[in-house]
């Protein structure tokens, strides 16, 4: 039905405006008028037109084109055609140029509009079946979330629905970046704890006197400064679910600790002496190796054991590649929205280079870039050029020579003082700088013992 | 129901006969023939050597008679609006008032002899057109049903004076509510 389509017809005389708008409604088209440009770019402002018909010469005020540049820094995808009585070649190049998509001198012939808008329309069709494939397609291959066609993330996302519904600890595993938190999210929301609590800690973060007040609560008294009762995140938690981030971090008491827990189901807050039933289904993460943790004696086999019940791995980004566009396409949907930006796709040289890059910070990192580039494109197509900053990224590591005689902890070390120092301590940028999570970061700051 | 026909100088009694018979066969007008409008020269744009449709519609609507339901206008002249370089004639979407010009109709206008019959059967075509506009019906995509758009005479003399399934159900519709006395143009 053609009354899905909005046309503007601008005109400062009444008969051209009239008359036009009247021939184009016996096509069924949706026609509103404007005796002016200012009318026009006022009314374009609460209703997204199509096609927008502007006279060249419509005084007082601003004229034709001034008011089609007004009008296409809202709507850049507009279809604007000037229409004008005195054809001069200068119009029409001045109002191609700045972006007219036809011009039109009256009167003219009702093929010849008549063809044009129609072509309009069928191009808008097609623009807009593509917009809505492209949703349908997300949704296929998007879970909660976590979108992506990658078989492994496809299994993953099986798995998901499968135990969703379970009480089974389960453990994922995944570099920095893979997506962790966004899966034990998806484990709450599609089993039947959607409506429940979601209570996430970074294991990595806190100190171990602190972290275990933070899991398990503590009375009044319990140590100095416990001032009143609190309850912990187990007890948050209620029957929904806890997320453990940075398992593998946490200190041998508080692992023997929470192996109580998970066996038993039950815990005391620090310094109490009532004992409280735990409900929740817990989802612990890592991006170390836990077995090999194990394996040397920092880790407790018994532990690693009770939260590996059920053991989902994520893929790393550079596992997953074919994912990039997909990604790419939901990030800038998103991001341009977020920002405010006319950004609405990316150019094929660009999304080649984000093909080719190595990710080592994962889809967080893919995600960071697409936002700055988002933020700073001057255009509505997010071209190479916009990321430019990768290429600086990665040349700067190719040129980078090592120090003789440091070891890679040594190396990291100096990397996150360095990056701290430059940001002035500001963990969430220099986070986003590493590539790295904020919990993450902790935990380096932690074992190098970095002073803050 | 009674559609009022307002000719011009210039028109036949043929043509009005032709005209009015359509509309009291398809919509079940009764018809009135009015007698000839003195169109102003307000109307002419000596530039183009055509007509204002739009202004001779408007004219013509102020000297129609209130019981009338419709009023079509028939004109040998040649009929333009500011926009197009010509129009076979105009209407007014779900409105009481429409217009046929014969200027582009005629063979003669295209350099052919004239052919009475031919005239007659696209004059039926562009009379069943602007009269289903009034009625409310919208430019249809089948390219043998009388209300698909005409760019030109080749397009006239490929449709039918008739209207495709869809259209005549919607416009049956239509009439049955004004029949009930149910008339949006009449808001």
């Amino acid at each position: 039905m053609n009354s899905r389509w909005r046309i503007l017809v601008v005109d400062d005389e009444v008969a051209m405006r009239e008359s036009l708008a009247a021939w184009l409604r016996e096509d069924a088209y949706a026609v509103d008028i404007a005796a002016s440009g200012r009318e026009a770019v006022a009314m374009a402002a609460e209703t997204a037109y199509d096609i927008y018909f502007i006279d060249l010469k419509m005084p007082p005020g601003i004229n034709g084109i001034e008011t089609m540049m007004e009008i296409r820094k809202r709507q850049p995808d507009a279809t604007v055609v000037i229409v004008t009585a005195y054809a001069t070649v200068d119009t029409a190049i001045s109002a191609i140029k700045e972006g007219a998509q036809e011009y039109m001198v009256k009167p003219c012939n009702p093929e010849e509009i008549s063809i044009f808008v129609q072509r309009v329309i069928r191009l808008k069709s097609l623009e807009r079946e593509n917009t809505y494939l492209r949703r349908r397609l997300s949704r296929r291959y998007s879970f909660q979330d976590i979108i992506s066609k990658n078989p492994k993330m496809q299994a993953v996302f099986e798995l998901v629905r499968r135990v969703a519904g379970q009480r089974s600890t389960v453990l994922i595993q995944g570099a920095s970046g893979t997506g962790k938190e966004l899966v034990a999210r998806a484990l709450h929301q599609a089993g039947g704890r959607a409506s429940r609590p979601f209570v996430g800690l970074s294991c990595a973060a806190l100190a171990e006197t602190l972290l275990e007040s933070e899991l398990f609560g503590h009375e009044r008294g319990a140590f100095t400064g416990a001032v009143a009762r609190k309850r912990g995140k187990f007890e948050l938690a209620g029957d929904g679910t806890i997320f453990l981030d940075e398992i593998g971090d946490i200190p041998p008491k508080l692992q023997l600790d929470l192996l109580r827990v998970l066996q038993e189901r039950r815990y005391f807050r620090l310094g109490g002496s009532e004992e409280i039933v735990m409900e929740a289904r817990v989802v612990a993460a890592t991006n170390r190796d836990l077995l090999a943790a194990v394996e040397s004696g920092e880790f407790r086999e018994d532990l690693y054991y009770r939260l590996n019940v059920i053991n989902i791995q994520l893929p790393t980004l550079r596992e997953r590649r074919e994912d990039i566009p997909l990604l790419v396409d939901a990030f800038i949907g998103r991001l341009a929205i977020e920002a405010g930006r006319p950004v609405r796709g990316i150019a094929k040289d660009a999304l080649k280079l984000l093909l080719d890059h190595d990710w080592p910070g994962n889809v967080r990192e893919l995600e960071n870039a697409v936002e700055r580039a988002v933020v700073t494109a001057s255009g509505d197509i997010l071209e190479a050029g916009d990321f430019d900053f990768l290429a600086r990224a990665a040349r700067t590591s190719e040129r980078w020579e090592v120090p003789d005689g440091l070891s890679l902890d040594e190396i990291e070390k100096r990397a996150v003082e360095a990056v701290l120092a430059r940001t002035g301590g500001n963990i969430k940028a220099a986070a986003e700088i590493l590539g790295i999570d904020r919990s993450t970061l902790y935990m380096k700051i932690r074992k190098y013992e970095i002073p803050r | 129901m009674l559609l009022c026909l307002l000719p011009t100088a210039g028109v036949q009694a043929g043509d009005l006969a032709g005209a009015g018979a359509l509309a009291a066969d398809v919509f079940g007008f009764e018809v009135r023939t009015l007698p000839p409008l003195a169109v102003p020269d307000a109307t002419f744009d000596a530039r183009r050597g055509q007509h204002d449709s739009s202004l001779v519609l408007a004219t013509a609507l102020d000297l129609c008679p209130p019981d009338a339901t419709r009023l079509l206008v028939l004109t040998g002249l040649d009929l333009a609006i500011p926009m197009l370089t010509f129009v076979f004639g105009q209407a007014q979407l779900d409105g009481r008032g429409a217009i046929v010009s014969l200027a582009r109709l005629r063979p003669e206008f295209y350099g052919l002899p004239p052919a009475p019959a031919v005239l007659a059967e696209r004059l039926r075509k562009e009379v069943l057109h602007e009269l289903g506009h009034t009625c409310g019906l919208v430019h249809c995509t089948d390219q043998g049903c009388a209300m698909s758009l005409s760019v030109n005479i080749v397009f006239i003399d490929r449709k039918k004076a008739r209207l495709c399934r869809d259209c005549g159900a919607r416009l049956a519709a239509r009439l049955e509510t004004m029949r009930r006395g149910a008339d949006p143009a009449e808001e």
